[in-house]
Order: C-alpha cells, then structure tokens, then sequence
C-alpha cells in the first residue's frame, strides 16, 4: 500500500472551486454576521447569494475531460457538472425564497445562510467524490447542516422535534451507509469507485460473497434514507412539516437530488456489476415508494405534509428508471431531478408566500379562494401542481415521460405500468389544490403579508424553468444524456 | 435573407400574443390594436417577398434545395425526431406570399368593417394567430408542425365562425364545422401515423426521398387518407357541409379564411406530398372525381340561393373543387395557380359583399337589395371585376387559371374526356350564378325598405381600398401564367416546376383516343393536327358567355322568368334549393345516431360501469391511505424499528 501524501496542486483547487468559492463565502458571512446589528442582517442573505453566483463561473475554472483531483478523490466529470450546476441553482433560488422569509419568521441570522451554503458544499463533494470516505463525508457534511436548519425556528417546537428527529434517524441511517463502506472496503481493499468496480471485474467470485451482498444491502439502505425510500421514509413528513419551509425545498430538492447522485455514481460506477443483485430490490423500493407515498398523501389535509409525501413518491419514479438502468434510465434520473427542482420549489415558495408571522397557512382549507385574489400566484402554483401531477406541457410531463419509457424499453412493462398508475393516483391530491384555489369559497379571510420580491423572482424562475423543459425537453435530455456517457 | 424567414410566421404570433395578451388586458385603444395587428402582418408579408425574391436569384435548380431552417429540435423521443424547422422552396413562398399578402388586405379591411364591434381586440387577436397558425401550415417542413398549424387554423376558424356566440346560429356553425373537420383531421393523422410506421420520419424532405421503399397499397392507403383531411379541411365531398354555415362569421373571415386561405389548405398538401400522389394512381383519380363532382355539384347549390355569402359560399366549394381536379390530373402547378388567383377574386367577392352588408344595415338577402351601382360604385366595380375574373373571361386572372386546369383535366395523362366535360359545364354554371349575383344585387330596382335606403352609402376608404388592390391583383394576376398557346410564358409554372415538376405533358391519350373513336378511321389524322388546346379554350369561353347571357337574360331583361320556371320544374327546385337535403340526411344517419349510442355508452356505460368502479377504487385507495397514515405515529422510536425492519427484509431478500 503505497503511502497516503497530502499534496495537492493549484489544478487540485481548480477542481473543487466552486466548493471552495461557497466555503470561503459562508465563513465570510460567519465573520460578517457576528458585526452586523440585528436589524441590518438584510445583506447577509445577499452576500451568501453573490457566492452563489461566483460559485457558478467558478465551474468554469475545472471544466475539462474528466480530471481527477487530490489523488484521484475527487473529480470534474460531466455527470458532476450537471449536478453542481443543479444544487446552485437550488441554492440560489432557496436563498431567493428565504430572504423575506427568514426575515418574517425571524431567523434571519447569519449562521442560516451559512449553512445552507455549507450543505451546498456537502452536496457537491457527494456528487464530485469518486471514493466512498469523501462521498460519505459530503454527505455528512450535507446532513449535519441541514439538521441545524431544520431546527433553526427554535421557539417552534415542531421545528425542534424535526430537527431532533431527523438527526437521531440521519445517525441511524448513517451507521448502515458506513457499515456498507467498511463492508466493502473489507471485501475489495480500496475505497476508489473506480478501484472498486476493477476488483469486482477482475474478481468476479467476490462477487457473490456474503459480506459484498451485505454491503450492498447497507448502501441501499444507507442511501435509500437520505431519498426516502419506503420503508426508510418515515422521517420525511414529520421533518418537512416541521422545518422551516425555505429549508423544506431545499431537503426536498437539493438534498434529494445529491443522494441520487451519490446513490447513481456508486451503484453505476462501481458496483455495476452487481446490477442482478440489486435490480429485483430496487424494483420492490421503487413500487413500494411509489404506492405509498401517493396513497398517504391522498389523506393529507396539510399542503407541507402533502408534498412531503409527494417527494416520497416523485423518489419512487426516480427509482423506476434506476431500475430500467440503461441509457435513457440514468440521463432520464438526471432530467428528472432537473425538471423535480422546479416544479418544487416554485410550489414551496408559493406557500411560503401564502404565509404571514405566525399564520403558515398550510392548511388546504387556507387555499380556498387564493385563485382569485392572487390570480398570478395560483397560476404559477397551478402550473407547479400540474407539472408534479405529469400534465403536458409541464417539466413533470416529460421527465415522467422519459423515465416511463426507459422501463418500457428495458422491458419492465409492469413497472412501468405501476408507475403510469401511480401518477393517476397522484393526479387526486396535485389538483385538490387547484380545486380549493379555484373553486372553493374561503371560510376565512386569508391573510397574507407583503409578498417578499425575491421569492417572487424565485417563483417566476421556477415557472420558467419548468415550462422551458416542458416544451423545449431535448436540450436538457441530452445534456442529461452527455452526463451519464461515463456512466455506460 | 432566407435565413430569416421563421420572421414570416413568427411575427403574425407576436401580433396575438401582443393583443390577446396586453390588448385585452388593458383595454388598449382600438388604434393601438389595429396598428399592430396589421403592421405585423404587412412586415411578414414584407418578409415572404424578400424572400421571395432572394429565392429568384438563385438559379431554378437551387431553389427547391435550399436546405430547411430548422430552429430546433422539439421532440426527441425514441425513433421520433421532429423539429420545428421551415420549408423554403418556390412552393412554400408563393404559399406565404399569398396568405401573408390577402391577410394584410384582409386586414386592414377588418379594421373599418369591424370598427364598432365590442369584440375589436379578440378579433384581430384571433385573426393574427389565424395568419400565425396558416404559415406554420405551409412554411413547416414535417407532416407534424404541417399538422400543428393545420389544427391550429381550424382552431381559428372555429373561433371567428363562432365569434359572436351569444347568438346560437354562429356558435352552432363553429361547433359544425369543428367536429366536422375532426372527421377528416382523423384521415390526416392515419395518414401521418402511416407514413411513420413505414418510413421511420414525417420530415418532407425524408419522407419523400424514401418514398419509392413503399409499396403500392400503402401508398394510396396513405394518399386516400391524408385526402380525407384534405376534404375536411378544403369543404369537399362529403365534408364539405361545415362551409355554407360558417358564413355565420364576420365577413372578413369568410374572405380570408372560408374563401382565400384555410380551405385552400387542401390543396397545398396535395401539391405538397405530389412526389407520393404520384406514386399512387388510384388516389390521383380519386381526387380528381371527388373535385371534379365537388365543382358540379356545389355549383348546382349556388344558383338558387338568396343570401349572397351562401352563394359565395358553394361557388368557393365548387372553385376548391377545380383546384382538386388540377392536382388530381396531376397538374399540381395548375391547381396552386388557381389557388392563388381564387384567393384574389375569392377573397375580393367576399370583401364586396360585406360591402354590400355594410351599406345596407347587414342584409344578405339579395331580393331586398338591387340597385345598388350608383350608390356604391367601387364596390359594384371592384365585385364587377371579380365576378369576370371567376367566370372565366379572357383577360382575367381566372380565365388562365381556370383554362389551364380544364385543358390539363382533358389532356393529361391522368385527365379524361369525362372530367373536363364536367370542369366545363361547371364553369358555365358559374358564370350564371356569379353574374345573377352580381345583377341581381347592383342593378335593377332596389327592393330595400325604405328605411334601409336611407342609408345606403358607399364603405370609408379603408374598406374600398382593399377592394381596389384586390381588384387590380384579380385582373392581372393571371399574367404570370400565360399559356404558350397564345404565346406567352408561363413563369409561374417554371418558378413552381423545381419542386412539383412540369406540367404533365402528352397531349391527352386519354381523351384523344376516346373521340378518335367516335370518328371514322378516316378521321384520325385530321384531329391529331388540330390544336385542341385553342378548340377548348374556346369553347370554355363560349360556355361561360352562355351562362352570363342566361343570367342577363333571366333576371335583367325578363325578371318573371325565373319564377316561372321554378313553377314550372317545383320538384327538382325544391330538392336543390334545400341543398339536396344533404344536411337532413346526415342528420338522420350520422348526427342522431351518434347522439343515441353517445347517450347509451354515457349513461350506461359511463355512469353506470366506468364511474362506478372509478368511484370504488378511489373510495378504497382513500381508505387505504387513512389507515396506512395511522404507522405514521410521530413517535421516532417507530420510525428507527420501521428501518430496521427494512434493513432486514433488504438484506434477506439479497442474501437469499
């Protein structure tokens, strides 16, 4: 075993630049914060955003074919790219729905920026890691964040037990991730992807050892958690309820989509050839998932909870085409994630506009009447709630599209058949909202504070965003597809 | 400059967008809306001619393969690959230069005669994304965005039929002519459904190279079917009953739309998709007994009606059925030049009338009117140029147009005896009504109520001068199509030839042999040096002369005559007057019945089966979901085993 060396050189930097950017620019903002008086914190919110925007041309110092970084940890591939560009654009409009938020629920302190830029960092290296110490730290790094975010309203107590609760389970879940690693460690010697999918060639009988099945098992169950697979779900709708709902969009989003990536680049990059393994489980996740998300999220009467739900089973048909594993599958679980960032958002910062000081309004009831006394409003949360429900021209529409017919040409036509099922399930709950905005008399008068400029800018992008891949899907697909080339 | 030319269509949508949007919303003024609406139109039309004109630079060979502006991928999916690019070939730019040009005029017709409508802004709304949908239609380079754009038009048309819908005659005549164009737009899509299965793409320019991979059957599968949407959409026989009820539209839409555009959509596809027609034998002569009987039979219709837009009406359905002849005998050039010039007179002859309608407080009834050439003499001049140029009358753009489309129906290889006999007695019948039309409503007494009289007056300048530039295209618009039989040059067929081919040439096997041997054997070397294209243009001329002095006859200098025959011949004018009873019977077989078995599946099919078991998964599926909420305990320990329990059933599955 050769020895490790900590050295590095300035073209290590330039491939983590934009982790960098984001790390230099949350400390920043630490510093800042502890300067400013309370009533001034209104420009931290906007320094964490100008990160943000540095982050993104930062990309640009590390694009290239496929390098490696500080021995061969990290990486800059295209399937990264997609990603990093993704949680920035997370990131960034997140922050565009917290800044009057945040304000309004009074958390507008410093340290809520920096985390959520800290869990940036986190999502990146998951995507970025191609060894299993640096995904895992990534994804630590990720959770201890966004475990202090979601408790961050600490006069709420549904804020607290949120936090609380997702911390124990995230540890839970946590354990089984590492246990997996070490498992695999201890079966192929090296924790490299690469590494580890060469062992596995080269010695196809470890394949079927016990202790390489077990780990398999933990990483399924490891990664399964932080997607929220049935049955390792249970923590979602209590912890979206409960955190704050800026935070809730970006678990529901950001945290999703890095988990996706971690979960694809290991099972794809380095455990492909255990694909007959793992296949026949995900497909039971994925109906599992899907079933029982959309069927619980029929009775839910609460607009968090329900999408919280509704993120269960969106997991579901991201499973589908993990499933279906070839071509289209994996680009089709990139569009997804893409066209799924919008769409939810854009719904989360709508209800977060529907809010006041103490009034969240998540109750459905609380929509009745909104469809005509903010007509753009629910126009936009229409268009949200369609492209979730899978309607043309919306994002949902063809990111469902595309996944479906992955399964199709994979030849899992039951799957597909579920999944087709499913989404007509689905239709129920995503168009009660539009029932109650559009049809309903209000039993009571909404009251709405001023609507905060930047979430309306977040809402506008996100409208965009999920009619542009609606109608212009090809684009995306094949930057999706120029993505997983590595992948095949 | 043809890269731009997406500019043609695009800017016609902007135009709606802009009023349909903005316009409506704030109320814009009626000068803002109008301007718009029409600049937009007169710079696409702009466009279509710059491109036009880049296009004759090039030499003839050049101009039909200039390569497709494709703006960009649209679905991507499987084997389906479809873009939204355009077509720029001499075919499509007539086309564009034809419908952008009539709408401007249309247009700025629209402004004066729609002046105090409440509904101003939603009509040019509507009118522009008419205009947008009609060039996507013949600027689109695949079947599909052709499809989109055909769809799209009769969208339109359903809307401005159906524009003054508080009353039930017009929205009943929009929903008409919808579900009757569902009819046909169904052939169409078999049709394109068809073409994909076959040959893998809908794009023109790869459908027709591939074409000749097809076999025979499938070929006039596909060429029948995509007729059935021709005949939807150009009001042919048997879908052509949507047409004479649309007249329920404002004026200008019947010009545009019902007269000088849309319908005519037809026939472009078939010039379009000449290259498969023409592998499809059947189909040709299908198309063209369809439109030579069309051109009869709706003609027929035309001479016993009153109200003056029905009359336009049939004689637009009969017109679109020379132009089917044309494409059927395989003169493809023939039938878009008629195209064109029909949309000139076509277009004029319903802008007159709606002159008409506005100087006599909207009537149609052409009894209560008469007279009217003192009153209203540009309108009666212009109207008077249109009705020459339909009837054939050399010198007017109708005579080329319409001569070329009988000689090819009797010469070309594809022609018959048959067709052109029928082509021509049709275009007596034409002569006749037209000029009744026209005696009838401008000259005699007037028969309006005096309270009408008052206030006969002649249109503002901004609906006379369309008229007049509509009148002066009618007359020599036929000029750029002389027949070399009388010595001129034919440029609109060499501009055309590059992409649908010369006209078919072969003087006629057909029909020659069938008087060859009507004649002794003696005979035949006498006829063969005739020229018979100079016999029959001449006698066309002579038919036409018929049917106007007829008309001259019956109702300028013997005024009683035509009721006397009506008298006279009571059966047979009864069952033509009523239209043959056509709409009756398609009542009786098709509508009710429909509605019967439509009202049995809904109420026991749908309610009774399909809601109910709808109803009882859904009920479950709720029930389902109010217990499984129930693991749902809030209690974190619950949460850990419900993993733990996972973690097992994954490992055990695995390790099995």
């Amino acid at each position: 075993m050769e020895i490790f060396k900590i050295q590095f050189s300035a073209a290590d930097l330039k491939v983590i630049a934009p982790e960098l950017v984001l790390t230099i620019f949350a400390l920043f903002v630490l510093i800042l914060s502890v300067f400013v008086r309370r009533q001034s914190r209104g420009p931290l919110g906007y320094t964490a955003l100008v990160g943000v925007v540095i982050a993104f041309f930062s990309l640009f110092l590390g694009i290239g074919k496929e390098i490696k970084a500080f021995n061969g940890m990290v990486t800059m591939d295209p399937f990264c790219l997609f990603f990093k560009v993704m949680f920035l654009i997370v990131a960034f409009l997140t922050i565009l729905a917290s800044l009057g938020y945040t304000k309004r629920e009074g958390i507008d302190l410093g340290e809520y920026y920096v985390l959520v830029l800290f869990a940036t960092v986190g999502m990146m290296l998951m995507a970025s890691g191609v060894n299993l110490l640096i995904i895992f730290l990534g994804l630590e790094v990720m959770s201890i964040s966004i475990y202090v975010l979601a408790g961050i309203m600490r006069d709420d107590t549904r804020s607290v037990e949120a936090a609380f609760k997702y911390f124990l389970l995230g540890a839970f879940a946590s354990a089984f991730l590492l246990y997996g690693i070490a498992l695999t460690y201890a079966s192929t010697g090296t924790l490299d992807l690469a590494g580890i999918g060469e062992v596995l060639t080269r010695q196809a009988w470890i394949s079927s050892l016990p202790i390489v099945i077990i780990g398999l098992a933990l990483l399924i169950i490891g990664f399964g958690f932080k997607i929220a697979l049935v049955p390792f779900h249970m923590w979602t709708p209590d912890v979206y309820e409960g955190a704050p709902t800026s935070i809730t969009a970006f678990m529901a989003t950001g945290v999703k989509a890095a988990g996706f990536a971690a979960f694809v680049r290991v099972f794809f990059y380095a455990l492909p050839n255990l694909q007959a393994y793992w296949t026949q489980i995900m497909w039971i996740l994925a109906v599992a998932t899907m079933t029982v998300g959309n069927i619980i999220a029929l009775s839910q009467t609460n607009i968090k909870r329900m999408l919280a739900y509704s993120s269960i089973a969106h997991a579901g048909y991201i499973m589908v085409a993990f499933v279906a594993g070839n071509e289209l599958g994996k680009s089709s679980i990139l569009f997804y994630l893409l066209a799924y960032v919008f769409m939810n958002i854009g719904a989360f910062t709508v209800v977060i506009l529907l809010g006041k000081k103490g009034e969240e309004n998540t109750q459905l009831a609380d929509y009745a009447g909104v469809g005509f006394k903010h007509p753009l409003l629910a126009a936009s949360m229409s268009i949200f709630m369609l492209s979730l429900a899978g309607v043309p021209p919306m994002a949902g529409f063809m990111a469902k599209f595309y996944v479906f017919s992955a399964a199709v040409k994979a030849r899992y036509y039951w799957l597909a058949v579920i999944g087709v099922l499913n989404s007509a399930v689905a239709a129920y709950y995503y168009l009660r909202v539009l029932i109650y905005m559009y049809f309903r008399e209000p039993e009571r008068e909404l009251a709405v504070g001023a609507f905060s400029p930047s979430a309306v800018l977040a809402v506008i992008i996100s409208v965009w965003g999920v009619l542009q891949i609606g109608i212009l899907p090809s684009t995306f697909l094949a930057l999706a597809q120029r993505s997983v080339q590595f992948l095949l | 400059m043809i890269e731009y030319v997406w500019l043609i269509p695009l800017l016609p949508a902007v135009g709606f967008l802009f009023n349909g949007l903005i316009g409506r919303w704030y109320n814009l003024d009626k000068r803002v809306v109008s301007w718009v609406a029409c600049s937009v139109l007169g710079l696409s039309f702009f466009f279509s001619i710059l491109v036009f004109f880049s296009l004759l630079k090039l030499p003839p060979d050049a101009r039909a393969a200039v390569p497709d502006k494709v703006l960009f991928d649209w679905i991507v999916s499987g084997g389906l690959k479809t873009v939204i690019g355009y077509k720029i070939d001499p075919l499509s730019i007539v086309m564009a230069m034809v419908v952008s040009g009539v709408s401007f005029f249309i247009h700025i017709y629209s402004v004066g005669y729609m002046h105090d409508d409440p509904g101003f802004t939603r009509y040019f709304a509507y009118l522009n994304l008419f205009v947008f949908m009609m060039l996507t239609l013949v600027l689109a380079n695949n079947f599909l965005l052709m499809f989109v754009g055909w769809e799209g038009v009769g969208l339109c048309s359903y809307l401005l039929i159906g524009f003054w819908f508080e009353r039930d005659a017009p929205a009943n005549a929009g929903k008409k002519a919808f579900v009757v164009n569902r009819v046909g737009d169904f052939g169409f899509l078999l049709g394109m459904f068809l073409i994909f299965a076959h040959l893998g793409t809908l794009e023109f320019n790869e459908v027709f190279a591939k074409a000749h991979l097809l076999d025979p059957v499938t070929v006039t599968m596909i060429t029948l079917l995509l007729f059935v949407g021709a005949t939807g959409k150009s009001a042919q026989i048997p879908l052509y009953v949507w047409l004479p009820d649309a007249m329920e539209g404002p004026t200008p839409v019947s010009s545009l739309i019902h007269a000088a555009t849309m319908v005519t959509s037809g026939v472009y596809m078939i010039a379009r998709c000449h290259v498969i027609y023409s592998m499809a034998p059947v189909s040709m002569a299908v198309v063209a007994i369809f439109g030579a009987a069309t051109a009869i039979y709706a003609a027929s219709m035309g001479i016993l009606q009153f109200d003056i837009k029905r009359v336009l009406a049939y004689s637009t359905i009969s017109q679109l059925g020379y132009m089917f002849l044309a494409v059927g005998v395989g003169a493809f050039s023939a039938g878009i030049f008629h195209l064109m010039t029909h949309a000139f007179f076509k277009g004029l002859l319903f802008l007159g009338a709606g002159s008409v309608m506005h100087a006599l407080s909207g009537e149609l009834d052409m009894r209560k009117m008469g007279g009217l050439w003192k009153k209203t003499p540009i309108t009666f001049w212009t109207f008077l140029m249109a009705t020459l140029a339909i009837a054939g009358i050399p010198g007017f753009s109708g005579f080329f147009s319409k001569d070329e489309i009988l000689w090819q129906a009797f010469s070309s290889p594809h022609g018959h005896l048959f067709l052109w006999l029928v082509g021509a007695v049709a275009a007596g019948m034409t002569a006749f009504y037209m000029f009744r039309l026209t005696f009838v409503t401008f000259l005699g007494q007037c028969r309006a109520s005096e309270e009408v009289k008052k206030h006969i007056h002649e249109s503002p300048p901004i609906m006379t001068v369309p008229l007049i530039i509509l009148a002066v295209l009618s007359v020599i618009g036929g000029y750029v199509g002389i027949p070399h039989v009388l010595g001129g040059r034919n440029y609109f067929h060499e501009f055309l030839a590059p992409v649908l081919g010369g006209l078919p040439e072969g003087a006629g096997h057909a029909s020659l042999s069938l008087i060859k041997s009507a004649y002794a054997a003696g005979a035949v070397e006498e006829i063969g040096s005739v020229n018979w294209e100079i016999i029959l243009m001449v006698v066309s001329v002579v038919i036409a002369l018929i049917g106007i002095s007829i008309a001259l006859y019956l109702y300028i200098l013997k005024p009683d005559v035509p009721k006397r025959l009506a008298q006279r011949f009571r059966t047979l004018y009864t069952i033509v007057f009523n239209k043959y009873y056509v709409d009756e019977i398609y009542e009786a077989c098709f509508v009710s019945s429909a509605k019967k078995i439509g009202t049995f599946f809904w109420r026991e099919f749908d309610d009774g089966v399909v809601d109910r078991s709808v109803n009882l998964v859904a009920g479950l599926m709720l029930w389902w979901g109010r217990v499984l909420r129930k693991i749902q305990t809030g209690y974190v320990q619950g949460y850990a085993l419900g993993i733990l329990l996972g973690a097992v059933v994954v490992i055990i599955f695995l390790i099995k």
